[in-house]
C-alpha cells in the first residue's frame, strides 16, 4: 500500500496540486464570471447571423464592426469618452494629491476628514447621482440658490449641452477623491523623514522639495493611479443614466462608449453590435494601460542604468 | 565660522535629551560629540544644523543668533548616518542639487558637481543611481553632496556606522585631510571613542545629556576630569580600583599594603578626600623590581605586538598592557610598578542609574 501511494504523493507535491486546490475556487468564479464573458462578447462582435437564444450561429464576419465605424453615435461617444478622460483623469489625480499632501501635514481632525473624503466611494453611484441632479435642478437646486446668493443667474446646468462634461468632470473628481486620497496617504507615509531632513539641509523649500522629493518618491502611487484612474472613467455610464433620467444628456451630450453599448443592448437588442462596441473599448483600455506601463518601465530601466 | 551654543536644552515628553550645554567650537576645527548612544549627541547636531528646535538657549554661528533661521538658510552640508541619498537621482544630480537649489546655472552647477566628484573619486560613477553603489561610494556620494556648495559648516552624523573597519579608517582620513585643506568647520558625532581620538581637534564627550569633558584628544586621555570619561577613552578600558584618600596617601581597599608611587599620582580636581577612585591605565603598568605590589596572571591574551594580561592583584583584578618581550605563564605572579596613577572622587551617583533624567 505504502509504495502505491508514495508517488502519488510525490506527484502531487512536485505539480503543486495544493496550491491549484487552493486557487481554485477563485480561478473558479473568476473564468466563469469575467474571462468566458470577455471571451464569448469577443467572440460574439463576429456574429453576422445568429439565435441569441438557442446560441446558435449561421454566419460570422466583420459587418458589426464596419456598422461601428459607420455610426455617427459610436464616433460621438468614443469622442466624449475620449475628452472626458483627458479632462477628468489628469485632475482627479491633481486635487487627490493636494489633498493627500494637506492630510499628510500635522492638521487637526485628520480622520475626521478621511472619512468624509471617503464617504462618496462607499455610497451608491445611483443614490448619489441622483443628489447631484437634485443639486443641479435648475428651479430648485442647491447650486443655484447658492448662485444666487453671489447674484448670478439661473444655470440650466442639466438642459445645456455644453454643461453636461464640466459635471461629468466634477463627478469623477469627486467621486474617486477619497479612494485616491487613501492610496496617495499611504505612499506619502512611505516615504522616509530623512529625504526632507537632507532636501532641507540642500537648500530646498517647500515647494522644491514637493517638486523634488514628494513627486518622484510617489511615482509608483501615481502610475498605479493614473492607470485605475483612467480605467474608471473610460466606464463613467451610471452617473449619466441617473442624473439625465435614461437619457445621455442634451444633445446626447453625455453619450460614452458603456451608455453607447447600454443602449445598443438593451433598447435596441443589438447584441452582437454591443458586443463589438465592447470589444473596441476594451482594445482602447488595454492599448492606453499597455502604453503607460510601457512609458513607466521605460523609465525605470534607464533608472538602473 | 565658529558656532557657539549657550546654555542649550532640549527636552522631549518625559526626558531631558541636552541638559545647559554651552560650547564654543573654534572656526576650522573639527570636532567629535562623542558619547554612549542616548546620551544626546545626535540631539546636539540636529539642534545646530536646525532640524530640532531647542527648548532653552541660543546658538550662535559667528555672532548671528540661530533661532529663527531654518535649516534652508544655514549655509551647512551634512552626512547623515544612512546618507539619504535621493534614489531616484543619478549620483551627479545628487550632488548637483544643492546648487540646482541655490539657482546655480545649469554649466557651472555640472562643473562644481564634476570637480567635487573628482576630488573624492566619484569620476565613474556620476552616471549611476545610489542604489548601484556600494556603502563607501554612497558615504562619499553623501560628502560630496554635502560640502559642494562650499558650507560654512559641516555636520557628519555617525557617516562611518555601517562600513565596515577598513573602509572606516581609509574614509575617516580622507575626511580628515578634506577638512584640513578646505579649512571648514566641522561637528563629527559618533559613539566610536578610537574614531574621535584619532580625527577631531577637540572632543565634546557627553553623558546623560550634559557635558563630561571638552578638551583635545590627547588632554582628555591623559588627563580626564571625571571617572566616566576615564572610562569611556581607552581600550582596554582603564582600571578602576576603589580606596580612601586623606589629601596625601592612598589606601587601597582591601589592600592595604600596596606601596604606590605618590609623586605619580594625578587627583582629578583639588579637594578629593575619603572615598575616592583610582585610575590606573592598563598600559601604565610595568613589570620592576621594586613593585608596588605582586600579582598572578589569571589570563593572556596575546594581540601580536602586545599582550594583555588580566592580573588579580589582591581583591582587585587588573588588566595591564605589556610589550611581548617574555613568555608569560598562567599564574607566574609579577611585580608590578605604575607609571601613573589617576585619582576620582567615589562617583555619588553609582548604581543610581541614569541620574539626572
Amino acid at each position: 500500500m505504502g509504495s502505491e501511494r508514495l508517488p502519488l504523493r510525490v506527484w502531487a507535491r512536485r505539480s503543486g496540486l495544493k496550491a491549484w486546490l487552493y486557487l481554485l475556487p477563485a480561478l473558479l468564479i473568476l473564468g466563469v464570471f469575467q474571462i468566458y464573458p470577455v471571451f464569448k462578447s469577443f467572440l460574439m462582435g463576429f456574429y453576422t447571423k445568429f439565435d441569441y437564444l438557442t446560441d446558435t450561429v449561421y454566419e460570422w464576419g466583420l459587418d458589426n464592426f464596419v456598422n461601428l465605424l459607420h455610426d455617427a453615435d459610436f464616433a460621438l461617444a468614443i469622442q466624449n469618452t475620449c475628452i472626458l478622460v483627458v479632462l477628468a483623469a489628469p485632475l482627479s489625480i491633481a486635487v487627490s494629491l493636494v489633498f493627500a499632501v494637506l492630510l499628510n501635514s500635522n492638521i487637526r481632525l485628520r480622520r475626521v476628514f478621511q472619512s468624509i473624503y471617503f464617504l462618496p466611494f462607499v455610497t451608491s453611484m445611483v443614490a448619489v447621482s441622483i443628489a447631484w441632479s437634485w443639486m443641479l435642478n435648475k428651479d430648485f437646486g442647491l447650486v443655484n440658490s447658492v448662485l444666487k446668493l453671489f447674484g448670478i443667474s439661473k444655470v440650466a446646468w442639466l438642459t445645456t449641452p455644453d454643461m453636461t462634461i464640466p459635471i461629468l468632470v466634477v463627478l469623477a473628481v469627486w467621486k474617486g477623491l477619497g479612494y485616491r486620497v487613501i492610496i496617495l496617504l499611504a505612499g506619502l507615509q512611505g516615504i522616509d523623514r530623512r529625504y526632507y531632513a537632507a532636501a532641507r539641509v540642500d537648500g530646498a523649500r517647500g515647494l522644491s522639495r514637493f517638486f523634488h522629493i514628494t513627486i518622484p518618491m510617489l511615482k509608483p502611487t501615481l502610475v498605479f493611479l493614473s492607470i485605475t484612474t483612467v480605467i474608471d472613467v473610460f466606464k463613467t455610464f451610471d452617473e449619466v443614466y441617473v442624473m439625465y433620467s435614461n437619457d445621455p444628456g442634451p444633445l446626447k451630450s453625455g453619450l460614452t462608449i458603456v451608455y453607447y453599448i447600454f443602449t445598443k443592448f438593451y433598447r435596441h437588442w443589438e447584441f452582437a453590435s454591443a458586443a463589438a462596441a465592447s470589444f473596441v473599448l476594451f482594445l482602447m483600455i488595454f492599448a492606453i494601460t499597455l502604453l503607460q506601463f510601457l512609458f513607466t518601465s521605460r523609465s525605470r530601466r534607464e533608472g538602473r542604468r | 565660522m565658529n558656532i557657539r551654543l549657550e546654555h542649550v536644552s532640549k527636552h522631549f515628553k518625559n526626558t531631558v535629551a541636552v541638559d545647559d550645554l554651552s560650547v564654543v567650537i573654534e572656526e576650522g576645527m573639527l570636532i567629535c560629540l562623542l558619547g554612549p548612544s542616548g546620551c544626546g549627541k545626535s540631539t546636539t547636531l540636529s539642534m545646530v544644523a536646525g532640524l530640532e528646535p531647542p527648548t532653552q538657549g541660543e546658538i550662535y554661528f559667528g555672532d548671528r543668533p540661530m533661532a529663527h533661521i531654518p535649516v534652508e538658510d544655514r549655509d551647512i552640508g551634512m552626512v547623515f548616518q544612512n546618507y539619504a541619498l535621493y534614489p531616484h537621482m543619478t549620483v551627479l544630480e545628487n550632488i548637483m542639487f544643492p546648487l540646482k537649489m541655490r539657482r546655480v546655472p545649469r554649466a557651472q552647477r555640472r562643473q562644481r558637481a564634476e570637480e567635487m566628484g573628482e576630488m573624492l573619486q566619484l569620476t565613474e560613477l556620476l552616471r549611476r543611481k545610489p542604489g548601484q553603489l556600494s556603502g563607501g561610494q554612497q558615504q562619499r556620494v553623501a560628502i560630496a553632496r554635502a560640502l559642494v556648495k562650499e558650507p560654512q559648516i559641516l555636520l557628519l552624523d555617525e557617516p562611518f556606522s555601517n562600513l565596515d573597519a577598513r573602509l572606516r579608517i581609509e574614509l575617516r582620513e580622507d575626511i580628515r585631510a578634506l577638512q584640513k585643506k578646505l579649512g571648514i568647520t566641522t561637528v563629527f558625532v559618533t559613539h566610536d571613542q578610537e574614531e574621535a581620538m584619532s580625527i577631531s581637534d577637540r572632543i565634546l564627550l557627553m553623558r546623560d545629556g550634559r557635558v563630561q569633558q571638552y578638551a583635545t584628544p590627547e588632554e582628555m586621555y591623559r588627563r580626564p576630569t571625571n571617572q566616566f570619561t576615564a572610562g569611556f577613552l581607552g581600550n582596554p578600558p582603564i582600571n578602576f580600583v576603589p580606596c580612601t584618600y586623606d589629601g596625601e596617601i592612598v589606601t587601597v581597599e582591601g589592600a592595604p599594603d600596596w606601596r604606590l608611587p605618590l609623586d605619580r599620582l594625578r587627583p582629578c580636581r583639588e579637594g578629593i578626600a575619603g572615598k575616592a577612585v583610582l585610575g590606573i591605565r592598563p598600559e601604565d603598568l610595568y613589570v620592576a623590581e621594586r613593585g608596588f605590589c605582586t600579582a598572578a596572571i589569571t589570563a593572556i591574551q596575546p594581540l601580536g605586538k602586545e599582550v594583555y594580561l588580566k592580573l588579580a592583584a589582591g581583591p582587585h583584578q587588573l588588566t595591564a598592557c605589556l610589550s611581548w618581550d617574555h613568555d608569560y605563564r598562567v599564574g607566574e605572579e609579577l611585580p608590578l610598578a605604575v607609571k601613573q596613577l589617576h585619582l576620582f572622587p567615589a562617583r555619588p551617583e553609582e548604581g543610581g542609574g541614569a541620574h539626572g533624567l
